[in-house]
């Protein structure tokens, strides 16, 4: 396989420079770590350069590092050119009292969902996405279930009996 | 020549206590009411998972609910008198759950089978219900990973006793009353 990391990492820099806070390979999957407020731009670059053409949005979706403080949480875009079978993954990472991320429904309509999953579990809200709200749990859950904090059992069971379980 | 009559094994259920003469038969109400209901069950299987599987094997040619009564299985809530629940009930189906047993017709039961609509079963987690005993009330519990067909028809058997013993009206009992209200069922 053609080696794409510094094909697409040049190509970001020349026309995001700063933005683009790191480029490495992952296994054999380019990742890139981007500035949260650029990331819209650096997809849509993406999708309109005529020598990328990333028009495939394989997945989006949260996650949360507990121990990175400032960076707690995270959103990874999945990215597929459909022409030349180039994959990459784009990153932003920011604060968990600062989860607000504009929404990537301008570029891919299927975003939409999968926004909306990944506020339902991480509590990320996308500024400007049409319809934000749970997708999967239901309304009255109070919290997000993925965050490393979310209690695993659930806390209104009274039959565990802890001796039961060695704890 | 004589031709041999195989003996039927057929068993048909007997007649319940009662005075008996040439052409007459007298009994109480309640008993002729509770054996016609409890060998008449129209059970709505409310199948979610794998114990819905199990109960096909019951249904099916083997194990033949049938021949306990409760071979019409209504998918209606309207007609049927037991609801049985069977896999696991996630949160956002238990006001569902909730519904369907609402819309049935007194008198209904309810039979919750194997572990997770029982208790949550292993799904002790967020997105899971853990019991269905905390939207509507249950009459039998079969526990089970899933149970074997022998256990659901223990649990129908169990569930027909219930049927005779009860009270023919058995919705104006000021304990079933009670039980309604603590679910906030009317």
């Amino acid at each position: 396989m053609e080696d794409i990391l510094p094909v697409i990492e040049s190509k970001l820099r020349e026309t995001f420079g700063d933005a683009i806070v790191s480029a490495e390979m992952s296994k054999d999957f380019p990742v890139f770590t981007i500035k949260k407020d650029k990331i819209i731009d650096v997809v849509k670059f993406l999708y309109d350069e005529p020598e990328m053409q990333f028009r495939f949005l394989t997945d989006l979706c949260g996650i949360h590092f507990p121990d990175n403080k400032g960076q707690e949480l995270g959103v990874i875009y999945h990215l597929h050119n459909l022409r030349r079978n180039w994959r990459i993954r784009l990153r932003i990472f920011f604060a968990l009292n600062d989860s607000v991320v504009p929404t990537l429904t301008t570029v891919f309509s299927t975003a939409n969902w999968m926004e909306r999953e990944t506020y339902d579990f991480f509590g990320i809200t996308f500024k400007g996405h049409p319809n934000m709200k749970r997708i999967l749990n239901v309304d009255d859950l109070g919290g997000f279930p993925m965050l490393k904090e979310f209690p695993l059992e659930d806390p209104t069971r009274t039959d565990k009996n802890d001796s039961m379980f060695g704890r | 020549m004589s031709i041999e009559v195989e003996k039927s094994n057929i068993q048909v259920v007997n007649s319940p206590a009662g005075i008996e003469g040439p052409g007459f038969f007298a009994t109480s109400v309640d008993k002729v009411i509770g054996m016609a209901r409890k060998n008449s069950i129209w059970p709505l299987p409310f199948a979610t998972s794998c114990c819905g599987i199990e109960f096909m094997a019951t249904m099916a040619a083997h194990y033949d609910m049938g021949r306990f009564g409760a071979e019409r299985l209504s998918f209606s809530p309207r007609q049927a008198d037991l609801l049985m629940v069977m896999g696991t009930i996630a949160k956002k189906m238990a006001p569902i759950l909730r519904q369907v047993y609402m819309q049935m017709a007194e008198p209904r039961w309810v039979l919750s089978m194997g572990a997770c609509a029982s208790s949550g079963g292993i799904f002790d987690t967020y997105s899971v219900l853990q019991g269905i005993d905390r939207v509507i009330p249950v009459d039998v519990y079969v526990p089970g990973c899933p149970p074997r067909p022998e256990q659901v028809l223990d649990g129908i058997l169990k569930i027909q006793e219930l049927i005779q013993k009860e009270s023919i009206r058995r919705r104006d009992t000021p304990q079933y009353k009670a039980l309604l209200a603590e679910y906030g069922i009317e």
